[in-house]
């Protein structure tokens, strides 16, 4: 059996947070993605040419940012589930 | 099953228990938990009462127990705590368990005392192996370096005066040694000593053991040296051995030839090898008793504990003439004595006693103990109220109010749906997973406080979600559920070149109101501040008036309860209307101000707070907006009323008093007076201030608002800044600390104080309305209880 490199605190905490950061940044890409108004201050606009399309470039790009950092997040649910997994497999066998 | 609103309703009970029976009866009553006993013999200390022998019997068996805990802890041995509870064992089946405790400590000790011995010795052998084996090295060296010191000497001077140089290069100089063992940090100061001592004529050598040892005392593993001292003559050697004593050094016997050394390190080794095996032995001895033990050490305390808490209680009760019963009085609850009645029988038929144990309610004019029955729901919010002070005997208890205006409060101050999703989250695993953490026994005390609230935060992550909703916050983003309802036709052409549109809420709106909560379109306004801030600093104030004003209702019933008609008349009346024409007309102009001015009106609104000051000053500008005629003369008129009360509640319950007292009673007319004036200002001031105070509501509900907005523009925001391929990996690592942030500040620092806030907006502000809080809580002899906290008891 391949011994855990977190410990159970650290796995733990690191599971809540990915499940956190799926589901929020999921939404927030869902809500970058149908262009939501509220979020047009969080899109890089800082050199922009003011036109409309360029703007809505903008808003796709960060949403597609969003999802490729929810995607990161569930490969570290996965990584820190299979932790968690070892270790109470392994308080398992202790007792 | 009683009801909150009130304490239970006690009785003062006295019980004649056969000197027999008596032991059983209070078992069976520890048991149901549900009988107060008073101390009827509060002169006697501790050592003139009755049954002090069996407590000293009992507190002996506890510390043998503890002894045997403490064993076992030190050898890491899992305590089984398999959660039964037994009886407690009759008074005779003391003397077999005392018996049972004496042989196990004593057999523990001895085990102690040997293993200790065996170890002494052990250490004593190992350290005689290392000086065996490191100074062979030192012998050999010093042998050396005296040759090669003596060899020039010898070539220079050929022939000595005496002709014993042939003698002398035979056999080295007769140099006298010691060798020992030292602990190696006092190593550096041993040898300076060794050195100005002997003035440099002793030869000091060392060598660190490497493997570090135990100390059979201490149980610490320490490290030490081996050293070997050179010297010549008697007079040093007195004086080097005079040295290791001072330093604790260990000295040992070393044979000065090669083969005897040999011959005794063989000798120490199969000693050492023996003394393994023995300590083996001994070791799994101790483990075997310890293990027998373990298994039954929480029973064992749960018994003593038992045994001891009834005799700590039957030392309350007194002695009949007679000798044959035993007197005691207890406050127990009225609709539970068909209960301990029962619990008496069934005490009377386990001692076998004929004569049945008498339970006889008596009249009292003592106030009783305050007792509210609650569930594990209720209890953290009784919890609240007590912990400001225990209700009076039968007075309205704020618990059941406060379970629902608590949380409410403080979610009005940390409304955001995200948060309050966190919060709810939290509180419902440990509400779910309560079984599993309750029987972890976590000793720790952030831990404790946290899970004995876990109701109250679920309830607060509830309606946190719920006000969140209603300002329309997730982690300071708003909503849009229903369909903003301010509308203007802008085409992606329209917006091209074009930085700078603008929405102006007159024309915009489309005259139907956002479904629930708040518009999202204030999101992305620049002036959402000034518009929050008036609505929350309204809401607030509505919100507290009619908190106080549930109060004052609240202080009603507890008059007619407890009958006092003229504390209704002379204060209830009063202060309601007194109440009323300061703030509850406010308030019903705040409604007012809502409804009936759209926002192509909104620039001559009238302003409700110079409108409250002109109102107090009777003072109306010709240019001031009225909202209705009349208004100057109805406000003068409400302004009269309200100073009217002062009197009215000042004056007239001490002179109806006096008048009432006419006929000659004892009555200190200064006294009540002084009484009178101190509620009436208290009450006053308080309406003022207390409304003022409920702004709170307002400014920690910004103050949340604005924090969070912070942390998303000031950290959230970089995530999203980044180009190209970077930019998710960046995001990830942003989003972390974010989290991290939102959870540390956010949740848990603006949660604990809006909890306070909230707190003692119920402690002041809502409960000086109506309660007292004098009385004292009722405290059952439990077993459960004196079980839960390890035995402690006054």
């Amino acid at each position: 059996m391949v011994s855990p490199i977190c410990g159970p605190k650290l796995s733990a905490y690191c599971s809540i947070l990915s499940v956190w950061g799926i589901v929020m940044l999921g939404l927030l890409g869902l809500f970058f993605q149908i262009r939501s108004p509220t979020l047009i201050e969080d899109i890089p606009l800082e050199n922009w040419n003011g036109t409309y399309s360029e703007a809505v470039e903008k808003f796709e790009q960060t949403a597609m940012n969003c999802w490729i950092a929810a995607g990161i997040y569930v490969v570290l649910f996965i990584f820190s589930f299979v932790q968690q997994r070892m270790h109470s497999r392994a308080s398992y066998e202790m007792s | 099953m009683g009801s909150l609103l009130r304490s239970e309703e006690m009785t003062l009970c006295q019980l004649f228990l056969q000197s027999e029976a008596a032991y059983t009866c209070v078992s069976e009553l520890g048991e149901l938990g549900l009988v107060q006993f008073r101390d009827l013999n509060p002169d006697f200390n501790a050592f003139q009462r009755k049954f002090v022998n069996e407590i000293r019997r009992c507190e002996e068996m506890e510390r043998k127990l503890r002894f045997l805990e403490k064993e076992i802890k030190k050898d890491g041995i899992p305590m089984l705590d398999t959660g039964d509870n037994p009886d407690a064992p009759a008074p005779r089946e003391m003397i077999d368990l005392e018996a049972t405790f004496e042989k196990l400590e004593n057999e523990m000790k001895e085990v102690n005392s040997n293993s200790e011995a065996l170890k002494k010795n052990y250490l004593e052998l190992t350290e005689l192996k290392h000086i065996l084996r490191k100074t062979q090295t030192f012998f050999d060296e010093a042998e050396f370096q005296h040759q090669a010191m003596h060899d020039p000497y010898l070539g220079e001077e050929t022939m000595g005066l005496l002709g014993e140089e042939s003698q002398r290069s035979g056999q080295p100089l007769r140099l006298g040694f010691v060798a020992g063992v030292i602990g190696r940090e006092k190593i550096p100061a041993f040898e300076r000593m060794l050195w100005r001592a002997c003035r440099g004529n002793v030869f000091l050598r060392q060598a660190e053991i490497d493997k570090a040892m135990e100390d059979p005392v201490t149980g610490d593993q320490v490290l030490k040296s081996v050293f070997i001292i050179f010297f010549q003559g008697d007079q040093l050697k007195s004086r080097v051995k005079k040295i290791c004593e001072g330093f604790r050094a260990t000295l040992y016997p070393c044979p000065e030839t090669q083969s005897e050394r040999r011959e005794m390190s063989i000798g120490v080794m199969t000693r050492i090898e023996d003394l393994n095996t023995v300590l083996g032995q001994t070791g799994d001895h101790r483990h075997r008793v310890l293990v027998a033990a373990a298994k039954n050490i929480k029973v064992w305390f749960i018994k003593v504990r038992k045994i001891k808490a009834i005799y700590h209680t039957l030392n309350m009760f007194n002695l009949d003439v007679t000798q044959k019963c035993l007197i005691a009085e207890c406050w127990c609850p009225f609709a539970d004595l068909d209960r301990i009645q029962q619990a008496l029988q069934r005490g009377t038929e386990r001692s076998g006693s004929s004569v049945p144990s008498i339970l006889n309610r008596m009249s009292t004019k003592q106030e009783p103990p305050t007792y509210n029955r609650n569930n594990k729901l209720t209890q953290g919010f009784q919890n609240l109220v007590d912990a400001y002070g225990v209700a009076s005997y039968r007075e309205i208890n704020p618990a059941p109010f406060t379970i629902i205006s608590f949380p409410f409060l403080f979610a009005v101050m940390f409304g955001d749906m995200g948060h309050g999703l966190i919060m709810f989250l939290f509180a419902l695993w440990m509400v779910i997973r309560e079984k599993q953490l309750q029987a972890k026994k976590i000793d720790n005390e952030i831990w404790s406080t946290f899970f004995g609230g876990r109701y109250i935060i679920l309830l607060m992550g509830a309606f946190s979600m719920y006000t969140g909703f209603i300002y329309n916050d997730v982690f300071s983003k708003s909503l849009n559920l229903f369909g903003c309802q301010c509308d203007k036709d802008y085409t992606p052409a329209s917006l091209d070149n074009n930085q700078h549109l603008q929405l102006n809420p007159n024309g915009s709106y489309t005259g139907t109101p956002y479904a629930i909560g708040l518009d999202p379109i204030w999101s992305v306004a620049l002036n959402k501040i000034a518009f929050t801030n008036s609505l929350k600093m309204k809401t607030s104030i509505i919100l507290g008036v009619s908190q106080m004003m549930f109060g004052v209702a609240l202080s009603f019933l507890n008059h007619r309860y407890f009958q006092r008609p003229m504390n209704i008349i002379c204060e209830f009346i009063p202060q309601v209307i007194f109440l009323f024409c300061m703030f509850g007309y406010l308030c019903i102009l705040i409604f007012h101000k809502w409804t009936h001015y759209t926002s192509d009106m909104a620039g001559n609104a009238p302003s409700l707070l110079i409108g409250a000051i002109n109102m107090f000053l009777f003072n109306y500008p010709k240019h001031s907006k009225l909202i209705y005629s009349g208004q100057p003369g109805f406000q003068g008129f409400l302004v009269v009323i309200a100073v009217l009360c002062v009197p009215w509640m000042l004056l007239v319950k001490p002179f109806l008093l006096r008048y009432q007292a006419r006929y000659g009673q004892p009555f200190d007319f200064a006294d009540v007076m002084i009484n009178q004036g101190i509620h009436t200002i208290e009450y006053c001031l308080g309406c003022i201030s207390h409304t003022a105070s409920y702004l709170r509501l307002w400014a920690l509900s910004l103050a949340h608002a604005q924090l969070s907005e912070v942390l998303w523009t000031m950290v959230m925001r970089l995530g999203f800044m980044f180009d190209g391929f970077i930019a998710p990996f960046m995001l990830v690592i942003v989003f972390f600390f974010w989290a991290g942030a939102t959870v540390i500040i956010l949740v848990v620092m603006e949660g604990l104080s809006a909890f306070l806030h909230a707190l003692r907006l119920h402690w002041v502000e809502f409960q000086s309305k109506f309660y007292k809080g004098e009385g004292y809580m009722f405290q059952p002899f439990s077993y459960e209880h004196i079980l839960d906290h390890g035995g402690e008891e006054n």
